[in-house]
């Protein structure tokens, strides 16, 4: 079980400052979203949380130890990152790309283990894609790909489980599909979970808490009720919406409220 | 672990027909020589042997110190070039990237013209400042290619091989110039005439003797970088994720990949398609796991360099023409082929 804390980090990429304080702590076990408008820093605060980005100030710290001490390798044997998309230029069979998961715990020379073979296979079983193990990953549709690649991750035995967008490039039923995998390992395997997050009733349904982000800083961070208010959405996102009820969990469910034109066809 | 055993019986083919290229490309030359005579001859070397001599001394002379050095030397470069092409692709995550295409041979080519223009001689075991100015030559190079190429963090097809040819034309004429320039180069035209055609030129063992544990050694270093490049595949990103120092990495596989493509052009000039011709077949044939891609293609390349210097050698005799024009008709269709292939990922 591994938690994560932000002490007053800052990071700015060259061209301007992208994070601004951000103090967060976040507990093992925890299942958290990220929100905020292209740009409000989601995909930064990620890659601050899986060390390939290093604070311009401030501290983060991994399972209390400061993230920019660890090695490479002692991070990706705890943390994995499932991204958008990947894109990968050679023939390898799903399998193969599953089996990339276990590279952390790979010598050099050495051929993967029984134990190796074992742990992608429960990935692929967990994730339901047991039968795409012999096809080619490249001949996958999106939805299929996003599943290998969280098979991936999940190879990794990761303790921390990083998501940017996981669902954006998905249909409806394959985002329920990885957002209901992702809930189970949460609430099953106690596996810690941040992901950043387009859609705002997807969010509210699977997650406990929400971080909402505005031009690098934390505008509101709790439950999805305490997040999730008319005010605080139409200020951060510039949209008019209004905030009913799912009519089956009682969490906040985003109406969008149309201008003008939209109105008019009625 | 069925595919692992085929993947082994596939190396043990791989390896045994680069010996079977080495014994029939000595056989063939000016004076022909029977196989059965040059096994026996080769065994005979090996102590417990000691068959009847039925061949002249000549001939011991020729296959021993003509013809081996030489088709072993064909052996290393195209093991080098075959490599130095799976080690480059695999970090650039671009299956073009031939050491030839993306530079690095021009590169290591000005370096060597500009060694052999120094009035300087430092000769070594045969060898002089060449080696060590090819290899800053492909270095310098494959980190010009490399950062011109970059966009966004990605090295696309279409920038890489852009970047590639201009900076190998410009490699090609700074040549040119220097040539004409210079007499010292003139008096040795031919010799840099086949230097940029691509011609094995290696006259003895003393060669061998330095270029052998480079390239070997090369071999085996690469082969540690094994599963970091089937990570690499995934993008810079997605193999940090996975436990890979990137920045690390990737120096020292541009580095080791400049020192194999620098060791073979200093014996052999500008050899091209090689590095790209014989990594494509082996992963069309058995995948990309860089596992298996690297040992496959250094002895695939091998014997691919053997038995294309072997019709350089013979297919026009008396008249000996250079390797690289055989490799280049070989590889340069099977390019185009490729590149219409996958025209898809370059569209622009």
């Amino acid at each position: 079980m591994v938690g994560l804390q932000f002490r007053q980090v800052y990071f700015s990429y060259l061209d301007g400052l992208v994070l601004h304080n951000i103090d967060l702590s976040i507990k093992a076990g925890e299942m958290v979203g990220l929100l905020g408008p292209n740009g409000s820093g989601k995909t930064t605060l990620l890659k601050l949380a899986s060390g390939i980005l290093k604070p311009a100030q401030g501290e983060i710290k991994l399972d209390g130890s400061s993230i920019s001490q660890l090695s490479r390798k002692s991070i990706a044997r705890n943390v994995a990152v499932v991204p958008q998309q990947f894109h990968i230029p050679f023939a390898f069979t799903t399998g193969e790309v599953v089996m990339l998961g276990r590279t952390p715990f790979l010598r050099a020379l050495a051929e993967e283990s029984e134990a190796d073979r074992r742990v992608v296979n429960d990935a692929l079983e967990l994730v339901g894609i047991r039968e795409l193990a012999q096809r080619r990953f490249d001949e996958l549709s999106g939805g299929e790909r996003q599943k290998v690649i969280l098979a991936m991750a999940l190879a990794q035995q990761p303790k921390l489980l990083l998501l940017d967008e996981p669902t954006v490039h998905l249909d409806i039923a394959h985002q329920m599909e990885i957002l209901e995998l992702v809930r189970g390992l949460n609430t099953g395997r106690g596996l810690t979970v941040i992901a950043a997050m387009h859609d705002l009733n997807l969010a509210s349904l699977y997650f406990d808490r929400l971080i909402l982000l505005k031009e690098g800083r934390v505008w509101a961070d709790g439950t999805p009720a305490q997040v999730l208010t008319e005010a605080q959405i139409s200020e951060v996102f510039s949209a008019s919406v209004r905030v009913e009820q799912h009519p089956l969990t009682g969490v906040p469910h985003i109406v969008v409220m149309p201008k003008g034109s939209a109105i008019k066809r009625q | 672990m069925r595919r692992r055993k085929k993947l082994i019986l596939v190396l043990s083919l791989l390896g045994v027909s680069l010996i079977a290229s080495l014994f029939l490309a000595s056989a063939f030359g000016a004076v022909s020589i029977s196989l059965p005579d040059i096994l026996r001859m080769a065994l005979n070397k090996v102590a417990v042997f000691d068959f009847p001599s039925t061949w002249r001394a000549a001939e011991e002379t020729i296959i021993f110190q003509i013809r081996l050095p030489r088709v072993i030397g064909g052996a290393l470069v195209g093991m080098a070039l075959a490599t130095a092409g799976v080690l480059f692709q695999g970090l650039l995550r671009n299956p073009m990237a031939d050491p030839y295409i993306i530079g690095t041979s021009a590169g290591a080519a000005l370096g060597a013209t500009i060694a052999m223009l120094l009035p300087i001689n430092l000769a070594f075991l045969g060898f002089g400042l060449v080696p060590v100015a090819a290899f800053c030559g492909a270095l310098a190079t494959v980190f010009l290619v490399y950062n011109l190429a970059r966009v966004g963090g990605k090295t696309p097809i279409i920038s890489m091989l852009l970047a590639g040819v201009v900076v190998s034309s410009l490699m090609a004429a700074i040549m040119a110039l220097l040539i004409s320039i210079s007499d010292r180069l003139q008096l040795n035209l031919h010799s840099v005439y086949s230097f940029l055609l691509g011609h094995i030129s290696v006259t003895g063992w003393e060669q061998i003797a330095v270029i052998a544990p480079l390239v070997i050694g090369g071999i085996i270093v690469a082969r540690f970088f094994a599963f970091h490049l089937n990570a690499l595949s995934l993008g810079e990103e997605g193999a940090a994720y996975l436990g890979v120092e990137v920045e690390r990495d990737k120096i020292l596989i541009l580095a080791l990949g400049s020192l194999l493509t620098a060791a073979a052009v200093s014996i052999s000039g500008l050899v091209g398609f090689v590095g790209l011709v014989v990594p494509h077949a082996v992963r069309l044939s058995f995948g990309p796991d860089h596992r298996f891609l690297l040992p496959a293609s250094a002895l695939g390349g091998g014997a691919f360099v053997i038995i294309a210097d072997l019709l350089a050698r013979t297919i026009m005799a008396p008249i000996e023409i250079p390797v690289g024009i055989i490799t280049a008709i070989i590889g340069a269709p099977f390019f185009l082929y490729l590149l219409r292939r996958t025209r898809k990922e370059y569209a622009f």
